[in-house]
C-alpha cells in the first residue's frame, strides 16, 4: 500500500508498505528516523515510544496500516531548528544518558508526562516511566532529568 | 495482505461478513506482537480503530455500555469511580504506553487465562454484546470464554461492547506478578460487593483454563452477611469468616504449572489475596473509605 501520514507536523509518504509491518519499521527503514529504536518489538521496553495522535503509544505495535491519515509525532520532533527542547537538554545535563539506547523513548515519554502534568511528583514520573527500560543508569538521573525539566519548563513559562 | 479500515460500525460487521478470516486489530498490543514474531501472519487485517462507535461509552437505564476499543487509560480516567474493580485492574495492565492503545475488546476476545480485565467483569455480572450482520447477541461474561484462548464469538462476529452495572458497593481487585509494571499475571482475584442484592461478585484469573467466579465462597459470604444483618450494620468479619471464604475460593481454582508459577503456589496465593482483598472491601463498606495495597 501507498502509506501517507503526518510526521513531526511533515506530510510523509512510503510506498510498497506491507501493511502488517509496524509503524516502528515505517520510521526507521523506509522514513529515514531511527531516532525511535528497536529493541524488543514487544511493547515490553519502550525504546520505540512515539506519539499517535497525541498519545503516548509504542510503534513496535501500531500497524502501518492503522497510521494512514494519522499524525505521529518522534523523538526526532523535539527538538527546535537549533536547540534542544527543555527536555533533551535535562537529561543532557543530569546525566541521565548512558549508552543512550533507551534515550529516545524515555524522551518522549517524559515530554508526554510534562504535558499532561507539568509538575509531577516522583510517583507520577515513575508510573509514566514504568514502561521505559534503561539497562545502564538505575533511573535515579532520569528521575533527575525529569524533575529538572519540570523546574525549567516551569521557570520558562514564567518568564 | 488485505487491510480493511471502515470507518462505520456497519461497514465493519460488513466486512467481517464477507472476510470471515480476517483478523480485527483494535490496540494491537497482543496482535502485532503475534505478528512481529511471525507467529500469525494474517492473510487479512480489519482495523477497528477508525470506527468511532466502538470508543463511546454511554449510561443507559442504570447499566454501563462500554464500547470494545475504549482503552484502559479511558477506563481509568473516565469509569474509574463507577467501576472501581475495573479500574484498579486496569493500572495493572502493561505500561502507559499499553494502556493507552490496549482495549477491553482486544482483552475480552484475546481470551488468555491471564486477562487482568476478566475478573473485575466477572464479579460484576457484566456481559459482552456481540454482533453481526445477522443480528446483536448478548453473552454473560462467564460463558464469552470456552478455553485458553477460546471463545464464543463465530467467524463474522465481533464484540460491539461491554455491559455492566456501575458499582453499587465496593470493588477490589489483586493481581500477584514479578515486579508492579508490565507483568502478565500469576494469578488474580477480584471481589465486588452488591449490598442493594445482598451478593458478592467474585473473580479469578490465570487459574483455570478460562476466567471463572467462586460462585461457592461469594454465596457462603453473602448468606453470611445476610444472616448477621451486616449489610445494613456492619461490624468487623470474624476471622473464621475470613478464612473460611479464602479456602472456598481456592477450591475453585484448577491452575497449572508454568514458568510463572506452580498449581500449588496459585491456590495457596488464591487462598491469601481472597482474604485480602475481602478485608479491603469490607473495610471499606464499613468506613466508606476505599483502601490500596
Ligand atoms: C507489553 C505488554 C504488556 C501487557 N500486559 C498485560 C497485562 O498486564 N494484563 C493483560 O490483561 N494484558 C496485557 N497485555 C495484553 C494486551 O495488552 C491486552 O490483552 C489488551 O487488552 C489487548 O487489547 P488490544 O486492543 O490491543 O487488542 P488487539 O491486539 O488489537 O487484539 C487482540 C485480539 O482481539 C481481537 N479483537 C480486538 N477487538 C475485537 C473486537 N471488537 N471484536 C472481536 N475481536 C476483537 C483481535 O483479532 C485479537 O485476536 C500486554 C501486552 C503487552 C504487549
Ligand atoms: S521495541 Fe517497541 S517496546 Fe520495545
Ligand atoms: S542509558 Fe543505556 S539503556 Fe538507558
Amino acid at each position: 500500500m501507498r502509506l501517507k501520514f503526518t510526521v513531526n507536523g511533515r506530510q510523509a509518504e512510503a510506498d510498497d508498505v506491507w501493511e502488517g509491518e509496524s509503524l516502528l519499521y515505517v520510521l526507521r527503514e523506509r522514513l529515514g528516523l531511527p531516532g525511535s529504536k528497536n529493541a524488543c518489538e514487544q511493547g515490553e521496553c519502550g525504546s520505540c515510544t512515539v506519539r499517535l495522535d497525541g498519545v503516548a503509544a509504542c510503534a513496535c505495535l501500531v500497524a502501518a496500516g492503522q497510521v494512514q491519515d494519522r499524525e505521529v509525532d518522534t523523538v526526532e520532533g523535539l527538538a527546535g531548528e537549533d536547540e534542544l527542547d527543555a527536555v533533551q537538554r535535562a537529561f543532557v545535563d543530569a546525566g541521565a544518558v548512558q549508552c543512550g539506547f533507551c534515550t529516545p523513548g524515555l524522551l518522549v515519554a517524559a515530554d508526554d508526562l510534562l504535558e499532561r502534568c507539568p509538575s509531577p511528583s516522583d510517583s507520577e514520573i515513575r508510573e509514566s516511566l514504568a514502561g521505559n527500560l534503561c539497562r545502564c543508569t538505575g533511573y535515579e538521573k532520569i528521575m533527575d532529568a525529569v524533575r529538572l525539566a519540570a523546574d525549567r519548563r516551569a521557570e520558562e513559562a514564567r518568564s | 495482505m488485505d487491510f480493511l479500515r471502515p470507518t462505520h460500525w456497519r461497514d465493519a460487521l460488513d466486512a467481517k461478513a464477507h472476510h470471515p478470516d480476517a483478523t480485527p486489530i483494535a490496540g494491537g498490543t497482543d496482535v502485532m506482537v503475534e505478528i512481529n514474531f511471525g507467529r500469525r501472519r494474517p492473510s487479512t487485517l480489519l482495523d477497528l480503530t477508525g470506527v468511532p462507535e466502538l470508543t463511546d461509552w454511554s449510561l443507559d437505564d442504570g447499566r454501563l455500555r462500554i464500547g470494545a476499543g475504549v482503552p484502559y487509560a479511558r477506563l481509568i480516567d473516565e469509569l474509574g469511580d463507577r467501576l472501581p474493580g475495573l479500574a484498579i485492574a486496569s493500572r495493572t495492565v502493561g505500561s502507559p504506553q499499553i494502556r493507552n492503545r490496549g482495549t477491553l475488546g482486544g482483552n475480552l476476545a484475546s481470551a488468555s487465562p491471564a486477562g487482568d480485565g476478566h475478573p473485575p467483569l466477572l464479579a460484576s455480572d457484566a456481559e459482552v454484546e456481540v454482533q453481526s450482520l445477522r443480528g446483536t447477541r448478548t453473552v454473560p461474561v462467564g460463558e464469552f470464554f470456552t478455553g485458553v484462548k477460546r471463545h464464543v464469538l463465530a467467524d463474522d462476529e465481533l464484540i460491539a461492547a461491554v455491559h455492566v452495572a456501575p458499582a453499587t458497593g465496593a470493588q477490589q481487585f489483586s493481581k500477584i506478578g514479578t515486579r508492579n509494571a508490565m507483568v502478565i499475571a500469576v494469578c488474580t482475584f477480584a471481589v465486588a460487593l452488591h449490598p442493594e442484592q445482598q451478593r458478592v461478585g467474585t473473580g479469578l484469573g490465570s487459574a483455570a483454563p478460562t476466567p471463572r467466579p467462586a460462585t461457592e465462597a461469594a454465596e457462603f459470604l453473602a448468606a453470611e452477611l445476610t444472616d448477621t444483618d451486616q449489610w445494613n450494620r456492619p461490624r468487623p468479619l470474624p476471622e473464621s469468616v475470613v478464612r473460611r471464604f479464602g479456602e472456598l475460593v481456592a477450591a475453585t481454582t484448577a491452575p497449572i504449572d508454568d514458568v510463572r508459577g506452580t498449581a500449588n503456589y496459585r491456590t495457596h496465593a488464591m487462598a491469601v489475596m481472597a482474604r485480602r482483598t475481602l478485608g479491603w472491601v469490607w473495610n471499606e463498606h464499613r468506613t466508606g473509605r476505599q483502601q490500596c495495597a
